[in-house]
């Protein structure tokens, strides 16, 4: 797309080291989603604790609104977000926060362990919160339903599956290709550097322009780092499948596999 | 990109790869012709010729998936290139690698538009795909005990890496009628030298007062759907005629190879039809010609500059010894002829291991084995050289951790099973699977602590074609279907008395035993064995005997034992017995179906 301009301020992912110099100056809300205990024990020094599960809970606009509000996350504030689960689970709330019409969002670039491994700062502090006001602006094409899948991938859209090779060979939604999410990091990097990152999709003859929906198993979490892993290639015709198989399956919807093969059986797990 | 960078704790003294084998150029033309065919530019068959030359397989009834095959010359590889494939197995393939039959790790499963990115990260760390399948010469096999057996004149390995310098992206090697396998022995007992076209045994006689290097050469041999054991070509080959003579061979094979059937292109079918002495002959008159043409002298590149060892530092506190370390001891490690080291050998399942302990194994090289390196076996297991005696019990710990410390490598139990219908075409059964089921149980019926059984092997084919080397073992067993009325069942048919020694004999058929029967047929086998036994003899030697029709006054031929397992493998409708119709690793009823032969092409 040719708005990179235009967005320059905002990154997909953060490095460690701007990380830094963010809290010291203050000009960051991150958010950490780990699990509550987890979080209690150690954290990058000022983050607020959102674990997955309490936004998955009630993931309605309003609420994640309210969310950001308690949390002090006004329009223009800038959001770092990271997990200690290859980035998935943060790119799920990123996503989300993007999605009730929150710009600003970047992922860390590390995973939590990393952070720590790197002897890096923590605390255990619990950083107290000022309330501000958020606007809601929805931004429905990020987001695809089950009732949009069929026709856009009809008019040519890319179906990707996120999810591990094994399971998708075992049954996916018709027609999706697979790009696992081991795929996209490289590393202690949750995404490839861009240049890698590129040929995977150039690999496959996807352009640069294509509508791409990615999903995963149940609740977009692997999907929506496949879907920062585009946006950071400026391939931003990208939507996330949020409710995933989990739901296309629940809907009695076709199902694909790769049939008379006992792959599972490879597998020295 | 962060300035912060993950500082490395480890000081890596342990030796990095010595030969660049891989290109990274040829994985960025991978990806190119990948595009072009999917652009439909150029036609199936020119890029899957394409395809097999630089290591890639189609995957069971699909070719949007690939099997990549490494090419291990000598099955070496090294701490860092384990690493490797450990990601690139988690990022592209299934988070497992598989250890073939001829040392080699196969990744399965990868899409067909990521192979160009696995081959890209193998050349990043020196390893090519570059003819590991395709009618090319394949990795050239060493016995993983090279250089340590007590039983070798001298230790082959610089032969077998310099052949393969040779030979590798070697316009002689091509395009050849059909598949062409090398292999070095140390000893006539570890290895196959005549189960494959060229199979090498290192030799040394005195001439002239002087100690003089070569090999014993065997011709012709291999199995298959008709399996063919190979001959000597002379009594002695001196070091100096070993490339002239396998110069010599592959090109009368390059010559006259049936190009017309691809059934029988190998040249074990060549020799079998000409005549051993006319064969022999031939390359006997090729070799002295190209020896008069040539006016460059066309020496093997042998490095024969000596491994230098690292000092292993570690710590000197007595290691508690871990439970099950003297059974594992004695059925994976074999003392080597340089005194206090052993050899450590791991039972994988099938040849199968993940990721995470193929880092495990990266780390336990580095910290454990003299030499830094690692050897892929025959036998889909993986081999670590150079360990202090000492260390051992701290080895087998760290194996425990990791769920590798499986005992029964060097046994009966440890089984071969090739990938069968869990990847490949040709397939019937889910012989990988039985394999799989067979060892477990067999390893927790302590059947590796029997010395009657120590020497005895377990092979099993998922189809006729012999890639689970079923003819060479005590009992082998190759896959097919069965029928009872309209009801279709996983059927092998048992043969018994191969092996692949000095002594090499194909297996003789005994009877066709139905797949959920056959770990039950085995314990009766073994149980009749012990019934009739002589003292001290091994099933090897008494199978060999009822093989030879000089079995006891009960038991005497392999008719004998037919009759006496009729009660086992009797078979059972679908209503006494449904899981019977099932093959393992299915819960639906059994068919057979295959598609097309990636081996040739």
């Amino acid at each position: 797309m040719c708005s990179l301009s235009k967005e320059k301020s905002i990154h997909v992912t953060v490095d460690v080291d701007s990380l830094r110099s963010e809290i010291r100056d203050k000009s960051v809300k991150v958010l950490d989603i780990r699990k509550e205990d987890d979080y209690k024990q150690g954290h990058i020094p000022g983050a607020i604790n959102l674990p997955l599960a309490s936004l998955l809970a009630d993931d309605s606009p309003d609420k994640v609104l309210q969310y950001a509000q308690s949390f002090g996350i006004g329009d223009e504030t800038s959001v770092v977000v990271y997990d200690d689960t290859f980035g998935a689970l943060a790119s799920r709330v990123a996503w989300t926060l993007e999605y009730v019409g929150h710009r600003d969002v970047s992922l860390l670039d590390v995973t939590y362990s990393t952070w720590k491994k790197l002897g890096l700062e923590t605390s255990s502090d619990i950083p107290s919160l000022t309330k501000t006001t958020h606007s809601l602006k929805l931004q429905p094409q990020i987001l695809a339903t089950s009732d949009y899948l069929t026709p856009a991938k009809e008019k040519g859209a890319i179906l990707v599956d996120n999810r591990e090779r094994l399971n998708f060979l075992e049954q996916h939604i018709p027609g999706a290709i697979n790009i696992p999410y081991r795929m996209l990091a490289s590393g202690q990097n949750i995404l490839r550097p861009k240049e890698d990152l590129k040929r995977l999709f150039q690999n496959r003859n996807i352009g640069q322009d294509s509508e791409i929906i990615t999903y995963c198993g149940s609740v977009g979490t692997l999907s929506g780092l496949g879907y920062y892993a585009l946006k950071s290639l400026g391939m931003n015709n990208a939507k996330l499948y949020v409710r995933s198989f989990k739901e296309w399956k629940s809907l009695d919807k076709p199902i694909e596999k790769q049939k008379d093969a006992n792959y599972w059986d490879l597998s020295a797990e | 990109m962060s300035n912060t960078n993950l500082s490395q704790s480890k000081p890596d003294t342990a030796p990095k790869h010595k030969i660049n084998w891989g290109r990274l150029e040829e994985a960025e033309r991978f990806a190119e012709m990948t595009k072009l065919f999917r652009q439909g530019l150029i036609t199936r068959d020119d890029f899957r010729r394409f395809r097999l030359q630089h290591g890639a397989y189609g995957s069971r009834m699909t070719d949007d998936y690939s099997m990549i095959r490494l090419k291990l010359p000598a099955g070496e590889v090294y701490p860092e290139q384990i690493e490797r494939i450990a990601d690139l197995s988690e990022q592209f393939s299934i988070g497992s690698a598989h250890v073939s039959t001829r040392q080699n790790f196969q990744l399965h499963w990868v899409a067909l538009e990521d192979v160009s990115e696995v081959l890209r990260g193998l050349a990043e760390v020196g390893i090519t795909t570059r003819e590991a399948c395709g009618n090319s010469v394949r990795s050239i096999m060493c016995s993983p005990l090279a250089g340590v057996c007590p039983d070798e004149a001298f230790d082959p390995t610089p032969y077998a890496v310099g052949a393969t310098k040779f030979l590798l992206r070697n316009p002689l090697s091509q395009s050849l009628p059909r598949k062409f396998k090398i292999n070095f022995t140390c000893c006539e007992k570890h290895g196959m030298a005549r189960m494959v076209d060229i199979g090498l045994i290192p030799l040394q006689i005195e001439e002239n007062g002087n100690l003089q290097r070569g090999f014993k050469i065997f011709l012709g041999g291999g199995l298959g759907a008709q399996s063919f054991v190979g001959h000597q070509l002379e009594p002695f080959t001196s070091e100096d005629e070993l490339l002239y003579t396998i110069v010599s061979v592959i090109r009368i094979f390059d010559r006259l190879g049936n190009r017309d059937n691809m059934a029988r292109a190998r040249m074990r079918y060549l020799v079998n039809d000409m005549g051993w002495e006319r064969f022999q002959n031939l390359v006997l008159k090729e070799r002295a010609m190209i020896k008069m043409l040539l006016s460059v002298i066309v020496k093997l590149d042998v490095d024969k500059t000596p491994e230098v060892l690292r000092k292993i530092s570690i710590s000197s506190e007595i290691p508690s010894v871990s439970q099950g370390y003297a059974r594992w001891v004695k059925s994976n490690t074999f003392k080597q002829k340089q005194s206090g080291f052993s050899t450590a050998f791991l039972t994988l399942e099938s040849g199968d291991v993940t990721s995470n302990q193929l880092r495990a194994i990266a780390e336990i090289a580095r910290e454990f084995t003299s030499d830094g390196q690692i050897r892929n076996g025959f036998t889909q297991d993986i081999v670590f050289r150079w360990i202090r005696d000492e260390d051992l019990p701290r080895l087998y710990s760290k194996l425990l951790e990791v769920g590798l410390a499986n005992p029964g490598a060097l046994t009966m139990a440890s089984v071969v099973g090739c990938s069968g219908t869990t990847s490949c075409n040709l397939a019937l059964t889910n012989s990988h699977r039985l394999a799989k089921e067979v060892q477990r149980k067999f390893i927790e019926l302590k059947i590796d602590e029997d010395d009657d059984l120590r020497n005895s092997t377990i092979k099993i084919s998922g189809c006729p074609n012999s890639c689970g080397q079923h003819e060479i073992a005590t009992i082998g067993f190759y896959g097919g279907g069965g029928r009872l009325g309209k009801e279709m069942y996983p059927l092998y048919t048992m043969s018994l008395g191969g092996r692949s020694d000095e002594n090499t004999t194909l297996g003789h058929t005994c009877t066709k035993v139905p797949a959920k029967r056959i770990i039950q047929t085995i314990l009766k086998i073994v149980e009749i064995f012990k019934s009739e036994k002589k003292s001290g003899e091994t099933l090897d030697l008494w199978i060999r005997r009822i093989v030879e029709g000089n079995g006891g006054p009960n038991v005497k031929s392999i008719d004998d034992i037919k009759e006496l397992l009729k009660p086992v493998v009797i078979v059972p409708t679908k209503d006494q017995d449904e899981d019977f119709y099932a093959d393992y690793g299915s819960d639906g009823s059994y068919h057979t179906k295959t598609g097309r032969g990636e081996c040739a092409a």
